[in-house]
Order: C-alpha cells, then structure tokens, then sequence
C-alpha cells in the first residue's frame, strides 16, 4: 500500500497576535452589547466602514461571522434552518447560515470567546451592494428583527472604467448617510475623526497589500489558507491603528522568512492562484491536499479584495466612493481579465484553480468563459472545483481532491 | 535459465467496478479482470488480481510494479504508487491511439473529458460532479424504473424508430419524465433511446470536441449503441479502443512498466 507522506505547513508566529486583536475586538464588541454604553453598527464587508468609525460606532461584520460558522463546519445544518423560512438553498449561504444561527440562537463566538452569547445587538445596519445584492435583504432580515434602521449604498455593477458619474452618484449617497447615522449616534458628525478613520484605513489597506506581495517572493512565505484567516484585521478593524500594528508585526516575519528563504511549505514545486471563495470548512482539508503535492497557492483574487488604495483622507468623500467602485467584484468581465492575468505574472503562477462556489456566483469569475479565455492568453493551465463557501451540501471531497491531484499531476507532467 | 517473466499490474478501482490489467514488458495485455468494487476495495482488488494472474497463466511473483488509480487507489495493498484517474486513461488511450485525442470517459458515477495532444501530453480535463446526469448512475436509475435489466438497453435503443426527447438535466426530472411517456404509452424503447441521447448531450455540452474523439468506459463497452448515436450527434469519427472498460487500468500498469524502466535506466551503467 503506498506510504502517506508527512506534510510540513509553517504556522506564522503573529497569527497568534492576530488572534489576540481578533478576540478583543469581539469582547469589546460584547460589551457594549451588554451595556448599551456604546452604539454598534453592522456593515458590509466592503461598506462604508471609515463613515461609521469616523461617528465613534463599533463596527460589527456579519460576513466574518459567517466565515466562522462556515470553519466551524456548523454552516450546513444552520442553512436548512433559513431555507424553511423561505431563503433559497441557491442564494448566499453566508445569508442563510447566519439568519439559520440567528434563528437557532447559537453562535461560533461563544466557543471561540468564553462569556460571548450572542452577536452584538445593533443599532443600525448599512450596507452596500457593490460587493451584491444579498447583502441587502440580509440586513434587511435583522433590520426587521431587531427593529432598527436600514441604511446603504446602491451600487453599480459590472463597472468597466469608473467614471464621474458613477462616483458623483456613490459620493453623494455617502454623504446622505451622514445625517441618519448623527441622529441614530446623538452626536454631530466629526470631520476629523472621520478624515482620520480614512487614513487609517489606507494605511491598513497599504500594509495588508504589502503582506499579500510577499508571495511573490520563491518559496513564498505565505499561502492563500494562512491569507485568508490573517485578513481578519483587515476586513473588521480597518481605519484603526491596532489592526494596523497588526499588520506590521506580519510584515516584518514575513520579510524575514523572505530573507531566509523559508516557505510556507517544503518542496514549492507549483505557485496556484486561488480565485473565487475558500471553502471555508475545508481550509485545513485544501491546504493539506495541496502542500502535500508540493503546489503552493499563494495568491488570490480574495484575499486582494480588501485592498482600497484610492482612499485619501484630503478628499475622505469622493476617494471612498472611488475605493469602494474601483473593487474587483464591482467591476466587468474584461477589467477582471486583466487584474487576474497582472497577478498571475506578479506571482509568476504555474496554475489556476477557480472554485465555482454554488451560493456565490460574485465571487465567482468561471461562469462567462474568462477562465478559458484567461487559459488561452496565457497558457497556464486552469481548474474549475465546484464547492461553496459554506454549504458543505455543495461539494464532493472525493472530486476535489481527484480534480486537483489530476491538475497537479499535469502541471508536473507538462513541466 | 531462462529471465522470470515480468509483468506489471495497474488496478483501477472505480466507484461501481474495480479492473485489474496485467501486461509484458511489451505492453502486451495478458490478463485482466472485472468485478463489482464492493465495499472492501482492497479484497476486491486482490480478488481480481488472481484472476488476471490465473489468465495470464502465472503467480505474484511475476509482479515487477503496480500503480492503483481510481476512486479506491489508496486502498489497494499491492500497489507502489498512485495515480488519479484522470492520468490513466489519458496514458491507457494514447496507447492505442497515440495521437490528438479528446477522450470522453462514462463511468458508473461520474463522466471525464480528457485532452491530450499529439506527444501524449495532457492538456486539459473535466469531470462532471455534481449529479449523476450523463454517467452510468443515470441509466441504472432509469433501467429501474422502466424495470428493464440494464444490459437490455443497447439492443432495445437499436429497435427505436421515434425516439422520444427527454428535456431534463436533472435525474429525478428525468425520472418523472419517463414516467409522463410511460403514462402517454411511448414505446419502451423510443424512451431508451432518448435517455442514451440524454447522456451523450450531458457529455456534448461539457466541452467543444476538435480532436479525434476516443469513448471510454463500462457505459459504452455495454452500450455500443451510444457511439454510433454519439458519431451522428458530434459528426465526427468515434474511436473505441480495444477494452474501453479496462483503459484506466491499463494506464495504471503502463505507468507501472514506465516507473519500472526509469528505475532501470537509473541503474545502469553506461
Ligand atoms: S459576495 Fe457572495 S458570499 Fe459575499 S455576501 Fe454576497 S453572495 Fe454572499
């Protein structure tokens, strides 16, 4: 019978400290649910974050919690919960597994933070749909829940180049939030707590941007599963200096593992770009299944999401409505074309694996034909998986992992 | 005294068969075996191993390499290597057919598309996964429910003269399909014929065919059918090889002899 082989993945000693960031971030969450002595607001992944810390709101991220029901595996039996009050099992399972564990009244957070019950109560919700429409109607489920107000932005979508109008309309909607959120905060807006926030956020954007180029480097020293856990500061504590402090104690392992040519992992015989959503219950599964066939994935289109380099705290308006348009999933097919084929040669990638992920068709970039054409203009050689972010309903662990032995395979035999 | 015969074992352990092919130093095939893979994938693998031994006319000992693929290839005990499935039947085919070849593969549980080009080297592949629409698993399904024995289907398609179109992708659509043209009194095998269609257009619209098109698999070594209606569907010449069941397996004892030589080659002294 053929030997299993030991498979080395170099753990990065700041996660831990990332770590830490991330648990006082919930405490403090946690508390001022409890005590009501501070106002929480929820938003989007990709919403309007800088507006509300620049208000003195805590920000709270469903999306991140969803992620967490999808590692702790508890997603798929949360989802029925939301699919028999109507939610389709085809929409959004980070929507339908977070309202399932709203319904269920459990929550990842009180096993990973002892004393957390429950999500933070809030106090508002804002969204934008730049990222998709769901996002909507998933607050629009707590707003009624909850009883408290519904604010967002109406994106566009499928943007090719950004254009003044497009920005005029976004600006103009961010400015409108302003004077609900001061009625809801019972406090005047502050122009230079909010320029502050904005700059904060850039900062962290730069940082987070400098972490993820670090994969350029051969072996990298950083994969997409490590990515994908250590943008947590970046997604829930952008546009302050602690996440920021995060990132730098990051940057500097990661500049020396470069310097000493330590890789993630052993043997780097392959460099996978990883496009789409992570399965989030298979994170430790994928990144075994590849390290031990020597394939490193090292880049993203993801993880590369919380990247807004047009934030300028001179113009915190206009630069956020840019940032939050000039996003990736905001964009059309031929600017996606072109970001993904610039990473693949920053990356110097051998391979692509998209991942169709069932419930996510916008972060999904293998349903018009791009991956064929990217293929063809390219050369290297790609490979769909059909999964789902968190709805492990949606995938076969067996296919998978036949697809990309069967991809890692051709690779090596067409090196 | 004359050199022990050598002989080189690939065993493919699919999700509904497990096929073990012996072949010479000569790539010659001189044993092979098939039975239902079962739930014990490593007897099975054993059992049919001594099969093929016995028509080959030997014992273990002649074994000088074996390469298991398949969904059960880490389960087989005389195997030294692994390969996925993907990568035999590429290697099992281009042995019969060394040339630019799109093979497609229907197997019990799920169906591959293979593109290999004029050198043997594989360029791309796809598997279906998410249903059992266009694989084996689909026709067993309908055999049941029309409650014919499924190796009756080949020669009933062969007798259709209206065939009747079955809309659905999905298998349990399908399934209520049949039944509405059962209930409508379609001729039993007009419904077979349309569900071989069924599968060929799952296939067909997977991918664009411009190579020479190689069909592989258990469903088109019990359906012959299926080529010729798959040669008019596609307009293109379809070649089957020799075993079209066995080419996985093949592929496995190919890389098998292959291994073995390079380790040879290692050895020598030139
Ligand atoms: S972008 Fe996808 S995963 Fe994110 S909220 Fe929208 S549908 Fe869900």
């Amino acid at each position: 019978m053929v030997e299993e082989k030991e498979i080395v993945i170099r753990r990065l000693n700041t996660a831990r400290d990332l770590g830490k960031f991330m648990s006082e971030y919930y405490y403090e969450l946690d508390a001022a649910s409890k005590s009501g002595d501070k106002k929480i607001a929820w938003c989007t992944s990709v919403g309007p974050a800088e507006i509300l810390r620049g208000l003195g709101f805590l920000v709270y991220f469903p999306e991140t919690h969803s992620a967490m029901l999808g590692t702790t595996r508890m997603a798929t039996e949360l989802i029925p919960v939301a699919n028999a009050i109507g939610y389709s099992p085809e929409i959004c399972s980070y929507l339908t597994a977070d309202v399932g564990a709203f319904l269920r009244n459990v929550t990842p957070l009180s096993k990973a933070f002892p004393g957390i019950e429950k999500v933070p109560r809030p106090d508002v919700l804002v969204y934008n749909t730049n990222q998709c429409r769901d996002v909507q109607d998933w607050f629009a489920f707590y707003a009624h829940r909850f009883n408290v107000p519904l604010l967002g932005i109406n994106s566009y979508r499928g943007v090719g180049d950004v254009t003044g109008s497009h920005l005029a309309s976004i600006k103009m909607q961010l400015e409108n939030l302003i004077e609900p959120l001061e009625k809801i905060m019972g406090k005047k807006f502050d122009m230079d707590l909010f320029r502050e926030a904005v700059k904060l956020s850039r900062e962290c954007s730069d940082l987070w941007e400098q972490t993820l180029a670090t994969a350029s480097a051969k072996p990298s020293p950083l994969s997409f599963f490590d990515g994908t856990t250590l943008m947590g500061p970046a997604v829930v504590g952008r546009g302050t200096e602690a996440a920021n402090n995060c990132y730098r104690m990051l940057n500097s392992e990661l500049r020396e593992r470069v310097d000493k040519g330590i890789g993630v992992i052993d043997n780097e015989k392959h460099r996978i770009y990883w496009d789409g959503m992570p399965v989030w219950g298979r994170l430790g599964q994928h990144s075994k299944l590849f390290a031990g066939l020597g394939a490193n994935v090292i880049a993203s289109t993801y993880c590369s999401s919380w990247i807004f380099s047009a934030l300028d705290p001179k113009d915190p308006f206009e630069s956020m409505a840019r940032a939050y348009t000039e996003l990736f999933i905001v964009r059309d097919d031929n600017y996606k074309e072109n970001y993904i084929r610039n990473k693949l040669d920053f990356f110097d990638v051998d391979g692509v694996v998209y991942h169709n992920s069932r419930t996510c068709p916008n972060n999904t970039n293998c349903l018009y034909g791009m991956h064929q054409r990217l293929e063809k203009e390219t050369g290297i050689p790609s490979l769909v998986i059909d999964g789902d972010l968190n709805d492990l309903r949606c995938l076969s662990d067996e296919q998978t992992r036949t697809n990309v032995e069967a991809f890692i395979e051709q690779l090596e035999e067409n090196a | 005294m004359s050199q022990a015969r050598k002989l080189y074992a690939g065993a493919d352990i699919g999700a509904s068969r497990t096929k073990v092919v012996l072949i010479d130093e000569d790539r010659k095939i001189c044993g092979h075996a098939t039975e239902k893979s079962g739930t014990d994938f490593t007897q099975t693998s054993e059992r049919c191993l001594r099969l093929a031994l016995a028509m080959a006319g030997t014992g273990k000992e002649s074994i000088a390499g074996a390469v298991s693929t398949g969904y059960g290839r880490k389960n087989v005990a005389f195997s030294n290597d692994t390969k996925t499935e993907i990568a035999c039947h590429a290697r099992g085919c281009f042995h019969y057919f060394p040339e630019a070849i799109t093979i497609i593969d229907i197997g019990g549980q799920d169906n591959k598309i293979i593109k290999i080009d004029g050198t043997g080297r594989r360029t791309a592949f796809k598997m279906n996964r998410k249903c059992a629409a266009g694989t084996g698993a689909f026709l067993e399904e309908m055999a049941m429910r029309l409650d014919i024995p499924l190796e009756d289907m080949n020669g009933l398609a062969e007798l259709s003269t209206d065939m009747v179109k079955l809309g659905s992708y999905c298998t349990v659509f399908s399934g209520t399909e049949v039944l509405e043209n059962i209930r409508h009194g379609k001729k039993v095998e007009d419904i077979v014929k349309g569900l071989f269609y069924s599968v060929i257009i799952r296939i067909v619209e997977m991918d664009s065919f411009t190579d020479t098109v190689v069909f592989t698999g258990g469903v088109i070594a019990h359906n012959r059918f299926m080529a010729e209606m798959a040669r008019e569907i596609l307009g293109k010449e379809i070649l089957i090889p020799e075993h079209p069941q066995l080419t996985g397996a093949l592929g496995a004892a190919l890389y098998a002899l292959h291994d073995d030589e390079t380790e040879m080659l290692g050895k020598m002294d030139f």
